[in-house]
């Protein structure tokens, strides 16, 4: 896929921001009739909705929408490692979307109160994600100051995605933010979450040898490629057929 | 149960016997207020069998929007295209929306939401047999949407004016909601029927096999129906199984027409006389059959649905334990002022 | 009640200004904050309100049908509280 949207849109960073939305988007869709309770199916589609508008928008920026999302092969996408992981129990699945939807806020704010290529979709787009952001901590809170079981698992959660938030603050070619302002007030935002619902603080590194700022660069996650086969396939079939 | 009483003095002077007496005037009221097309509100006294029925018959239609949702999300990981996945995923949620609502309209009976899950996952309450046929293609999805939910829709939109309030006024919110649901799905059959000579295939193959069970969803003919009659006495039902079927095959044979795919029954025909389509006969031992759990994916869908509920206890039992440290003494709980309330019951549509 | 067990709440919308909160349906939830969020989620998805309440479902004291003559025949037979009850000669205006 070839650098080709229109004159002023930074399409490597359009690709960024879009495939984050829409990989994400994915794994929540996988939820569908598996959610813990019944409000949650509702709540969990909510998400993925907004995040799958977005990604439609953003793509749509950079080319055509479904040709980015079902022609490209795993290492042309440019989103975060952190997306794609795979949904595990409840407790990742809201760990991850607390990490995401933290960051998504901040950037999407700093965006929106800007004058770039991406300032009209992140001012809609920013009530999306602060919603998700407080479902999210909502669940951080009950998940950690819970029962037991119920902190060990969001602990672990917590623990295990921790090392892919690091590449959320490496530059993106063509997103005009501070990168390290950002990540200050993500930490202090998680921090303070994690306090709140009896969490610690994960202490590993936030990047690995593989993780550091690697999805950016089209290297990911195993899972991921079985998880694009699975959403590509029936498109593919069906070369230039319309759905 | 007794002849009708005057409703007011039966109470004030029947002393010793004021029970039976109480009933039939209860009775009484009840039956003129059917008959005066009212609506029967949660604390309203009503019939045992009236409210057995309507537990029933609210908690199979719960039940059967959030089986219903795991053949459509099926394909939610796999649609064809951005704009089919967002349609699809908002479809699949207002399915658990409705759910919520109907299992609400259940709870006004005092029938908790937590005792009918369980009689699902145990087998002791029923849902629409159609959600035990596979979605084997993409063309499933769209068959879905047109057959299945303009199906169900014949059949909901009298439901809207049913006798009792909480279920009719769910019907209302339901039906409004459903309304996009036909839509898309002829829409999808649409593209994919004037799409590639596969794509059609695809189509034709889907509405093959989704015709007849779509079709039964009706229920057995009248005359085989147990329940019948009585629900249309009591205006929980407005019309006979036969007569919605037949109405949806008159209004499914132009549209199938227009989709360019055929309607897999060499007897249907217009019928001048009667005004209507003829069609041909349904083979209910399979109706029977998949409704005794031997269709292809009854245990599928009741082992996926346990599954979901069993993994997420933990979840629930933490957010009761985090409500319950953070919250004590003040308003969920505890109930505070001794004003005993039967279990489970709706309060505000009590008034 | 088993700890799985989430309490009823009942839920009224705002459907726009100008308008008072309506009865729109109940949910469960374990606590206040999440009954409200599930309310948006469940109750307001395709932009049905603009303010929504949720009231625990066992605060709610609701009259009875049995009282529904002493509590509301009285007030039908006040035909005097209703304007169409006056006869106001032709013409006469904005009254």
């Amino acid at each position: 896929m070839t650098a080709t949207g229109p004159a002023t849109v930074p399409v490597t960073a359009a690709l960024a921001l879009g495939d984050d939305a829409l990989v994400l988007s994915h794994r929540l869709g996988e939820w569908a009739g598996h959610a813990p309770v019944l409000e949650e199916e509702v709540a969990l589609a909510n998400i993925a909705l907004d995040l799958l508008g977005q990604a439609r928008v953003l793509l749509s920026m950079a080319g055509d929408e479904d040709e980015l999302a079902y022609l490209r092969e795993e290492r042309a996408f440019r989103n975060l490692q952190l997306v794609e992981q795979p949904n595990g129990d409840f407790a990742h699945t809201i760990a991850r979307q607390l990490y995401f939807s933290t960051y998504q806020e901040l950037l999407y704010a700093e965006l929106a109160a800007g004058d770039g290529p991406f300032a009209p979709l992140a001012a809609k787009a920013v009530k999306e994600v602060a919603y998700h952001r407080d479902h999210a901590e909502q669940w951080t809170l009950r998940l950690g100051d819970g029962t037991e079981t119920s902190h060990e698992r969001m602990r672990r959660a917590c623990e295990a995605l921790w090392k892919f938030t690091g590449e959320m603050f490496q530059p993106v070619e063509g997103l005009d933010i501070d990168p390290t302002g950002l990540d200050r007030r993500w930490q202090e935002s998680v921090t303070e979450v994690l306090g709140r619902a009896t969490l610690p603080l994960p202490e590993g590194p936030r990047t690995g040898a593989w993780s550091a700022g690697a999805g950016r660069q089209g290297l990911h996650t195993e899972p991921f490629g079985r998880m694009l086969a699975e959403m590509q396939h029936l498109h593919r079939s069906h070369p230039g057929a319309t759905w | 149960m007794a002849t009708a009483a005057p409703r007011r003095t039966a109470r004030t002077q029947a002393g010793g016997a004021a029970d039976t007496v109480d009933t039939a005037a209860y009775q009484h009221a009840f039956d003129a207020a059917v008959a005066a097309d009212e609506r029967i509100e949660p604390r309203d006294w009503m019939p045992d069998a009236y409210r057995a029925t309507l537990v029933r018959q609210i908690a199979q239609h719960a039940h059967s929007e959030i089986i219903g949702m795991q053949p459509e999300a099926n394909w939610i990981t796999r649609a064809p295209s951005l704009r089919r996945k967002a349609i699809l995923m908002a479809k699949v949620q207002d399915e658990a929306g409705h759910g919520l609502y109907l299992y609400s309209a259940a709870e006004t009976l005092g029938t908790g939401r937590d005792e009918l899950l369980d009689k699902l996952h145990s087998g002791r309450q029923k849902y629409s047999s159609i959600f035990n046929y596979p979605t084997l293609t993409w063309a499933d999805v769209g068959a879905i949407g047109w057959l299945v939910d303009g199906a169900a829709i014949t059949n909901q939109v009298p439901l809207c004016r049913c006798s009792y309030g909480p279920y009719a006024r769910a019907m209302v919110r339901i039906c409004k909601e459903e309304s996009f649901h036909q839509r898309q799905g002829y829409e999808l059959l649409l593209a994919l029927s004037k799409g590639t000579p596969e794509q059609h295939a695809m189509a034709q193959d889907a509405v093959d096999r989704w015709w007849w069970p779509s079709l039964m969803m009706f229920g057995p003919p009248d005359d085989a129906s147990q329940h019948s009659a009585q629900s249309m006495e009591w205006k929980i039902k407005r019309h006979s199984n036969d007569e919605l079927r037949q109405r949806f095959v008159d209004i499914c044979v132009p549209q199938a027409e227009s989709l360019g795919l055929t309607l897999p029954d060499p007897d249907l025909r217009w019928n001048e006389e009667r005004g209507h389509h003829d069609f041909g006969a349904i083979d209910w031992t399979e109706f029977w059959e998949v409704l005794k759990g031997n269709g292809p994916c009854n245990e599928q869908r009741i082992t996926q649905r346990t599954h979901a509920h069993d993994e997420g206890a933990w979840v629930r039992e933490a957010a009761a334990a985090h409500a319950a440290k953070h919250t004590s003494g003040t308003t969920a709980a505890d109930g505070t002022d001794g004003t005993a309330l039967t279990t489970g019951e709706t309060e505000a549509e009590r008034a | 009640m088993s700890t799985t067990d989430w309490p009823l709440w009942e839920v009224f919308v705002r459907s726009r200004r100008g308008l008072s909160h309506t009865h729109a349906g109940s949910l469960h939830a374990p606590d206040a904050e999440l009954a409200l969020r599930n309310a948006r989620d469940l109750y307001t998805r395709r932009g049905e309100g603009v303010s929504i309440w949720v009231v625990p479902a066992a605060a709610i004291t609701a009259s009875s049908p049995d009282e529904k003559d002493p509590f509301f025949e009285p007030a039908a037979d006040k035909p005097y509280r209703h304007p169409t009850f006056y006869e106001i000669p032709e013409g006469v205006k904005h009254l």
